[in-house]
């Protein structure tokens, strides 16, 4: 079949281009978060061990931030659902 | 130490009497029942809805079956085993056309599910919600106020909250200067927790008296009704704080205390931030702009959090529990070998959901006193 003839088939197909690019979203957005928390106990362990009397205060603010930084990862998986079901 | 009881006691009394302000969020559920009966269905996709004909005939949807108990409904349906159903149907209030309809959900049980000239269908583009029979669009709508499953969790929820802190609180005047025991101390630390860590750090030595039934009441419901959620049986396993709606009543009530509490330093370094050059506010006010937007948005933000992550936690555990019977549906000894792992799998992640569970209450509550102390924030003196 000539090219065109090809993409006009896939073009009639987007309701599963839209589904394959509802994962391909989440999966970028998982990296993201991803990186994000590993910096953030990566950091954390490091000044643990700076000073190790501080570890109550340390793991607190780490698990705050590794709440806010999950909670944009959500919103990413929140439009990917979007996508999904609407 | 006297008064120090005395003062806890008048936290408890004003805590009680915040709670039956999310017995508002009923009202807005007929919001969200509209939302999700529409939006949230595969059948609107066309090819969606071919492969859920095909797999109606092959008896196991995990799709369905995942959307079925994360979204809200009419019945608790509580045991189904083979042709027995265990549910609660629930009551049905309805507003429509200025009368009051109600009626039990049971009489939807009929050929045509329809009752009085409703109808509730179970597929279509309204699945789960309750329409007019031969309605015109652009006629008056349907106002659904029913007792759903979240309303009646939120109800067992606050029943359970009421009766947990009036017995503390009683057990507080009791014993006056004795040591706490019993319940008292079980949520006692708990109770200090919130009030230095989260409301006196944030908002401050001097106000942060006003905001603690606010927030105590915030912390204690949203975490109760996530760890009701994680219970798979009656009278828990309703996805209460994994509903938009009642995540959006919490910071709506948020952001209405941060704004009637915001004094003039607040509104005056949204307008003007300090610290900003004046190139960013002066010809084109980008710095205002973009702080009146921050406005809405950490209400917002605080509502998809919360909601996002319960609801995402609830999918997982019940994806992995659809995975067992998937498999099982190829091959019985499959479904056997890979319920092994799946149940593994499952019990780690309802242990990540109990440290989720906390977690999001408490950074709920933080962000909300954050916000307060914020609103309520004097300049410091040079």
């Amino acid at each position: 079949m000539t090219l065109l003839a090809i993409i006009l088939q896939i073009a009639g197909n987007f309701a599963a281009i839209a589904k394959m690019g509802a994962g391909l979203g989440a999966g970028i957005a998982v990296i993201g978060a991803g990186i994000g928390i590993g910096n953030i106990g990566s950091s954390a362990l490091e000044s643990i061990a700076r000073q190790p009397e501080a570890v109550g205060d340390i793991r607190s603010n780490m698990i705050i931030a590794a709440a806010l930084v999950e909670g944009v990862a959500f919103f990413a998986i929140v439009v990917c659902l979007l996508i999904l079901f609407i | 130490m006297r008064r120090h009881f005395q003062a806890i006691l008048k936290l408890f009394y004003r805590t009680l009497l915040v709670i039956p302000l999310f017995l508002f969020s009923p009202g807005v559920n007929s919001f969200a029942s509209t939302q999700e009966g529409v939006s949230l269905n595969p059948a609107n996709d066309s090819v969606f809805s071919k492969e859920k004909i095909e797999k109606k005939a092959e008896g196991f949807n995990a799709g369905d079956m995942i959307m079925e108990h994360v979204t809200d409904n009419h019945e608790w349906h509580i045991l189904e085993i083979g042709h027995f159903k265990l549910l609660i149907p629930l009551p049905v209030i309805l507003f429509y056309d200025g009368q009051l309809y109600t009626f039990c959900s049971s009489r939807f049980h009929n050929e045509e599910r329809s009752y009085q000239g409703f109808s509730l269908p179970e597929e279509g583009p309204e699945k789960g919600k309750i329409v007019r029979l031969g309605a015109i669009p652009g006629g008056p709508g349907v106002y659904d106020f029913s007792i759903t499953k979240t309303v009646l969790a939120i109800f067992i929820s606050a029943f359970l909250l009421l009766v947990i802190f009036i017995s503390i609180a009683r057990s507080y005047s009791r014993n006056r200067s004795k040591a706490p025991k019993g319940m008292q101390s079980l949520l006692e630390p708990l109770i200090l927790f919130i009030r230095d860590d989260i409301a006196k750090s944030s908002i401050g030595e001097k106000k942060y008296e006003k905001y603690m039934p606010y927030l105590l009441t915030i912390f204690f419901f949203i975490f109760l009704n996530n760890i009701l959620g994680l219970i798979p049986i009656f009278p828990g396993g309703a996805n209460v704080t994994g509903n938009i709606a009642v995540t959006m009543v919490m910071a709506v009530f948020t952001f209405i205390l941060t704004t009637v509490s915001g004094n003039k330093h607040y509104w005056i370094d949204i307008v003007n931030t300090p610290g900003v050059p004046w190139w960013l506010k002066l010809p084109i006010p980008l710095m205002p702009v973009v702080e009146i937007i921050g406005v809405i948005t950490k209400p917002f933000v605080l509502m998809v959090r919360l909601f996002a992550n319960m609801a995402a936690g609830h999918i997982i555990t019940l994806g992995f529990i659809s995975l067992i019977f998937i498999f099982g549906a190829m091959n019985v000894a499959l479904g056997y070998g890979v319920s092994v792992g799946a149940v593994a799998f499952m019990i780690f992640m309802n242990l990540l959901e109990l440290l989720v569970a906390f977690i999001q209450a408490y950074v709920f509550t933080l962000l909300s006193a954050l916000y307060f102390g914020l609103a309520t924030i004097e300049p410091e003196h040079h």
